[in-house]
């Protein structure tokens, strides 16, 4: 037995993307139009938001771990995936040594004080109906079996602690009267007052503004001290991150792409996407000089997830063998279009991007009566001013009857790797 | 410096409310050059979102609005609705935090251009309109292929460079971008504020940009002017603001910004006042710890206790 609080093991939610009946029809049609061809027939797959996409991690007793990510890398529903307010698809989740990744929901309630949740919106959190004090309280009803009368003195207690004072006061205010700060406040001590060993606090901090912030995240440095409370801690404020927490994982697309020692990973970041992240923080030091290069583009769909690594599209030190497909060729084909001259003078010969489609690790051009052989050797001709890792990975450009093709070679796997002290998912390591 | 482009003088915007009336911006002065950014900080209810509403004349009615916002020489205060609508876009141009909410859902972005230029140049046909539309996107590093798209086939990053070209598209000389980057990433925040600063080279123009966040303003202005409870309590470049503050708001607000170099964490004691009652004196007094008798009672004037560095406290002197 480990000594572990909580263990998430190779966890994946998905969750289906909301279609009506017609859409469902189609895609059935076509998906059996196309059960010769196993590529082209999962493309009519009903879609599937890759939320979180097997990851891994551990949360001791008493420690604060990061998850670090912009929005859509999956760190809410890992959140929430971990107290069961989405169910996991796959994987597994180890509470204080329990499985309870299916347990059912009569099994689960008794666990619940053990591992609550602060989420990031307070004004949301609270019943406008209801006094301060109710809502503090409310839990300790449902969880503890006892009257009113005898959970108000542990009620102000837990308020004070959260600098909820004078408590007796407050506790008859309605969430109205309280400022942003007081508010959260109040969901902690909510949160808090049922002796939990995990908190999962999603971006506590983040609508209150910076002169008040530093409160809350005392609060929570200090709950951890008294209680040896746990922390995952989950934001998109790197700064934040690193001054709280012990460990951090980064997260991009479902994955987890680097976790270790938050001094560590601050210090030297390794992945090339934390690397990009911690660099494009701005700074308030005037003068700094800004990075040079930032990832292009935004965050892909998580509905079909790049192959290989997901962060190669956008990643400035990409290797051939990163994953490179048919949209990655349509993509730079469409960059390459933003100079109209270039554009012109390849619309003559392989049209413009709208005109290509991606299957899998191909990208296809149906002609018209030019001669293939020529335009294949003109795709050629640009690929050779495409960026390297990209250019490299294509292992042929062919000419087949009246169509021309890119052919990208297959991904080197990608697994997570030990690397000086901490998990590394990328291919340079 | 180049010359004055907007000059403010004492500019207050009331709104009256059920509860009374609410004094948003309460006597601001500034001059803002040609090619200058300016970066307005301050937190949640400061004034800094109205008053660069007021500029651009997007107020609600029944706003009270006094003092001098003259551009380029020409008050814009009491001038009449066709005459402001004239001046935004060619002269004036604003950019938001959300741009979902700022594009129409049922245009497509050339749609969107072509409206925007016709409605200050009839003359211009559709053709030509799309085409100066295909001009300034492609500088954003959108593709022409993507003119004919509705904006929620957009990402938030693509839709704020889509804003920020149709913010262009009609040269103006001020763009006044409030909270541009809160709603994006960091990655693609960087990525704008790049666009932003090269903008500023290629049209020479004047920004005045409002945020909460410092790490943008040390990244993108030249200036700052820091914004309390409806009035600036110091303006200054922003090489000596943040390496050597005067108003003790603004010493408080750099110690308890939270940065990669934290050690410590710190915050301001209170909450940020309420424009309805506003307190007496210096504002900032039941939060500053070093006030004393004089600042409860009477308001301190902006002096400039530094060459270009005017903060408005009683004791600025000690703070040099």
């Amino acid at each position: 037995m480990t000594q572990d609080l909580l263990q998430v093991e190779a966890l994946k939610v998905h969750f289906p993307v909301k279609m009506n009946v017609m859409q469902a029809a189609g895609r059935a049609v076509l998906r059996r139009i196309a059960a010769g061809d196993a590529q082209e027939s999962a493309q009519y797959e009903r879609p599937r938001v890759h939320a979180v996409d097997g990851i891994s991690f551990d949360v001791s007793p008493g420690e604060i771990l990061g998850l670090v990510g912009e929005s859509g890398c999956g760190k809410t529903t890992t959140g929430r995936a971990v107290v069961r307010l989405v169910e996991p698809t796959d994987g597994r989740v180890v509470f204080e040594g329990r499985d309870i990744t299916h347990l059912p929901e009569d099994a689960l309630r008794p666990l619940r004080p053990r591992m609550q949740i602060v989420f990031q919106d307070p004004h949301a959190a609270l019943n406008p109906a209801m006094t301060i004090g109710q809502s503090i309280m409310d839990p300790l009803l449902i969880h503890a079996s006892i009257d009113s009368a005898e959970a108000k003195p542990d009620v102000l207690r837990v308020m004070t602690e959260v600098g909820l004072s004078p408590a007796a006061d407050l506790f008859t205010k309605y969430p109205a009267d309280l400022s942003g700060g007081q508010k959260q406040r109040a969901v902690i001590a909510r949160a808090i007052l049922l002796r939990p060993s995990l908190l999962v606090a999603d971006e506590p901090v983040a609508m209150l503004d910076m002169s008040i912030r530093a409160r809350i995240l005392e609060l929570l440095l200090d709950l951890r001290r008294r209680y040896q409370l746990a922390l995952l801690f989950i934001t998109h404020d790197l700064a934040t991150a690193k001054f709280l927490c012990d460990r951090i994982a980064i997260m991009y697309l479902g994955r987890i792409v680097e976790l270790g020692a938050a001094a560590d990973i601050f210090r030297d970041p390794k992945h090339p996407y934390t690397r990009a992240l911690i660099a494009a923080v701005p700074v308030p030091e005037p003068g700094r000089a800004r990075p040079e290069s930032l990832p292009h583009g935004e965050i892909p769909d998580a509905i079909r997830p790049p192959a290989g690594c997901r962060f190669h599209p956008r990643c400035p030190v990409a290797l051939p063998t990163c994953g490179w497909e048919g949209r990655d060729f349509i993509d730079f084909l469409e960059e390459r279009h933003l100079d109209p001259e270039r554009a012109k003078g390849d619309e003559a010969v392989v049209g413009t991007a709208d005109e290509w489609h991606a299957v899998g690790r191909t990208a296809g051009h149906t002609l018209g009566d030019q001669d293939p052989g020529q335009v294949a050797a003109y795709v050629r001709s640009i690929l050779a001013g495409a960026p390297e890792p990209l250019a490299k990975a294509v292992e042929a450009v062919d000419a087949e009857a009246d169509q021309v093709v890119v052919r990208f070679r297959a991904p080197d796997p990608l697994a997570p790797k030990q690397v000086e002290g901490r998990m590394v998912e990328c291919l340079l390591y | 410096m180049g010359d004055v482009i907007l000059e403010v003088r004492d500019l207050r915007v009331y709104y009256s409310t059920k509860r009374g009336r609410v004094h948003a911006v309460d006597g601001v002065s500034f001059d803002l050059h040609a090619g200058e950014t300016l970066g307005v900080v301050g937190e949640t209810g400061c004034g800094k979102s109205t008053l660069g509403k007021s500029i651009l004349g997007l107020l609600p009615p029944r706003t009270q609005v006094t003092g001098r916002l003259a551009l380029r020489g020409r008050d814009l205060v009491g001038i009449s609705e066709a005459e402001l609508r004239r001046l935004r876009g060619e002269e004036l141009a604003l950019i938001f935090q959300d741009p979902m909410t700022r594009l129409d859902p049922l245009m497509t972005i050339r749609e969107h251009f072509v409206e925007t230029i016709r409605a200050h140049d009839r003359k211009v046909r559709a053709d030509e309109a799309a085409e100066r539309a295909a001009d300034v996107l492609r500088s954003m590093g959108i593709p022409d292929n993507r003119l004919k798209h509705y904006p929620h086939e957009f990402s938030g990053g693509m839709r704020q460079r889509i804003m920020i070209a149709l913010a262009l598209v009609l040269n103006p000389k001020l763009l006044v971008a409030d909270e541009p980057t809160t709603a994006l990433d960091v990655i693609v925040e960087a990525q704008i504020l790049d666009i932003l600063r090269d903008l500023r080279r290629a049209y020479s123009m004047s920004l005045i940009l409002i945020t909460h966040n410092l790490g943008i303003v040390a990244e993108v202005c030249d200036r700052v002017a820091v914004m309390y409870a409806g009035q600036f309590v110091e303006v200054g470049p922003v090489e000596t603001i943040f390496r050597r503050p005067i108003h003790p708001y603004t010493q408080g607000l750099l110690a308890s910004t939270i940065s990669m170099a934290t050690k410590e964490l710190r915050s301001i004691d209170g909450l940020p006042p309420s424009l309805l009652t506003p307190p007496s004196g210096c504002r900032f007094h039941p939060r500053c710890p070093y006030a004393q008798d004089i600042c409860t009672w009477e308001e301190p004037a902006m002096v400039e206790y530094r060459p270009g560095q005017p903060a408005a406290c009683h004791f600025g002197k000690d703070f040099v």
